[in-house]
């Protein structure tokens, strides 16, 4: 039985005469947290909008759940909502806490929203931010509400653009022990992108590694942080410049 | 008939014939907008240029074409629509149109490309997503309506060639108050003014409160 959600092979965006992403390989196992590592620019985010299906591969193939998306066409409708992303920064919409978490429940048509949207913002602990207006909240009770809107529809992919970046410690804490639990608990596959090697320490079971554009390295964390095979990998993960 | 009588049916008449003309320019002028806001396609600039340009368009020459168009030997002559109010409603949809279209388009482009990213990693489908982005852009469609509303009710030049201004057939407010003023009834014309003011303000007034914004909102 094949239990990787996604495999990608030989894939490549390009923009107008530029790579930015290129990926010879990659699978992610099913219920697992991958994490990619690696400099601004070096193409961690646009692979992670090639696995949303946001844009289309210039080449190569995704395979998401055994089928393969390399047409060039959007996948349907159904595959795509089994597929979520939080953005580096969420863009959130006009009106309430509740009304932006309820947003994804709302376009599947699902029932019990208002039921099910009390008991997202209690899990993610912002129950008494349920009425407040999004232009109200702090940044990291904003990142909160982008992973509960997020996990409210039981997403079995989440995708998570370096959604602690901007936060402070505590929320860092907060955010992880969201994307543990749907993990541990709901096994919600994640790839995260993020350039903090200790919470890729904390939260990864396979780590990859960009660089230019190009998955230059994939590992069990171990293996990368200890005795990475690349060079560049072993430099980024003692915090030294690579280039 | 009196002329309390006279300028209610003055009225009814002006808010009928522009209200109409809104209604069937929006029905196609939003839809355009919105597609135009979201497509990138080979000729998009130069159908924006026309629209633009259609902004731009004096309303007399509109009101020229429609004429020309309506005539006993224009090709849409055999409708019979020139000098009724039908007329008035065709040269109002076409001073209307680009002016929602356009205003709508800005506003949706107004609106990031990221929303929609972002509706679509929320599992929204391309019809709710374009709702959705629409929604964010309400307040930019709402100017739309009031723009191509308030450029359809003071209009005159346009009406006046296409509805021949008849007493109690297809004289409305602002052809009214250019009559008045010619016969010297100053007192008549500037009633009928503040009328044309006051319903310009009120539907405003109403098109705020229908997007559900409080009037006391900061």
């Amino acid at each position: 039985m094949n239990c990787a959600v996604y495999r990608l092979e030989g894939i490549s965006k390009v923009y107008g005469t530029r790579e930015v992403c290129h990926v010879e390989r990659l699978e992610i196992p099913r219920g697992s947290v991958m994490v990619l590592m690696g400099p601004s620019g070096a193409g961690k985010s646009t692979l992670l909008r090639l696995m949303a299906f946001l844009e289309p591969a210039t080449s190569g193939q995704i395979i998401f759940e055994g089928h393969s998306h390399s047409d060039g066409k959007a996948p349907p409708l159904e595959v795509r909502r089994r597929v979520t992303m939080v953005f580096q920064t969420p863009i959130f919409f006009k009106g309430t806490v509740e009304q932006n978490v309820a947003y994804g429940l709302r376009f599947r048509g699902e029932l019990n929203v208002r039921t099910r949207v009390r008991k997202m913002l209690e899990a993610v602990g912002l129950s008494q931010l349920a009425k407040a207006k999004m232009a109200s909240v702090s940044t990291g009770e904003a990142q909160r509400v982008a992973i509960a809107r997020a996990l409210i529809f039981d997403p079995e992919v989440l995708l998570l653009d370096e959604p602690t970046a901007n936060l402070d410690p505590q929320n860092v804490v907060l955010v992880e022990e969201l994307v543990a639990k749907a993990v541990n608990d709901r096994g919600t596959t994640v790839v995260l992108v993020t350039q903090n090697v200790f919470q890729a320490k904390r939260l990864a079971h396979q780590v990859g590694f960009m660089l230019d554009g190009v998955l230059i390295e994939v590992g069990l964390p171990d293996g990368i942080f200890a005795d990475s095979v690349d060079q560049r990998t072993r430099a980024f993960v003692r915090g030294e410049m690579v280039y | 008939m009196d002329s309390s009588t006279q300028i209610t049916h003055i009225v009814l008449l002006s808010l009928g014939v522009s209200g109409t003309a809104l209604l069937i320019s929006s029905a196609v002028g939003i839809p355009i907008g919105v597609w135009l806001g979201f497509r990138r396609f080979v000729a998009r600039r130069l159908v924006i240029a026309f629209i633009y340009t259609g902004m731009g368009f004096p309303p007399v020459v509109i009101g020229l074409l429609v004429y020309l168009l309506l005539s006993r030997d224009g090709p849409l002559g055999w409708l019979g629509w020139l000098y009724t109010p039908k007329a008035m409603v065709l040269a109002q949809v076409i001073i209307s149109f680009p002016i929602i279209t356009a205003f709508t388009m800005a506003a949706v482009m107004g609106v990031t490309g990221n929303v929609r990213l972002q509706l679509l990693t929320l599992g929204a489908s391309r019809l709710q997503a374009t709702l959705a982005v629409l929604s964010e852009a309400r307040i930019g469609v709402l100017v739309a309506l009031i723009a191509g509303f308030g450029s359809i009710i003071s209009e005159v030049g346009a009406v006046m060639m296409v509805g021949g201004n008849l007493k109690g057939s297809t004289q409305v407010l602002t052809t009214a108050v250019v009559q008045s003023t010619r016969m010297g009834l100053f007192e008549q014309a500037i009633v009928l003014g503040i009328i044309l003011l006051t319903i310009s303000f009120v539907v405003s007034l109403a098109w705020i409160a229908l997007q559900g914004r409080s009037l006391l909102e900061k």
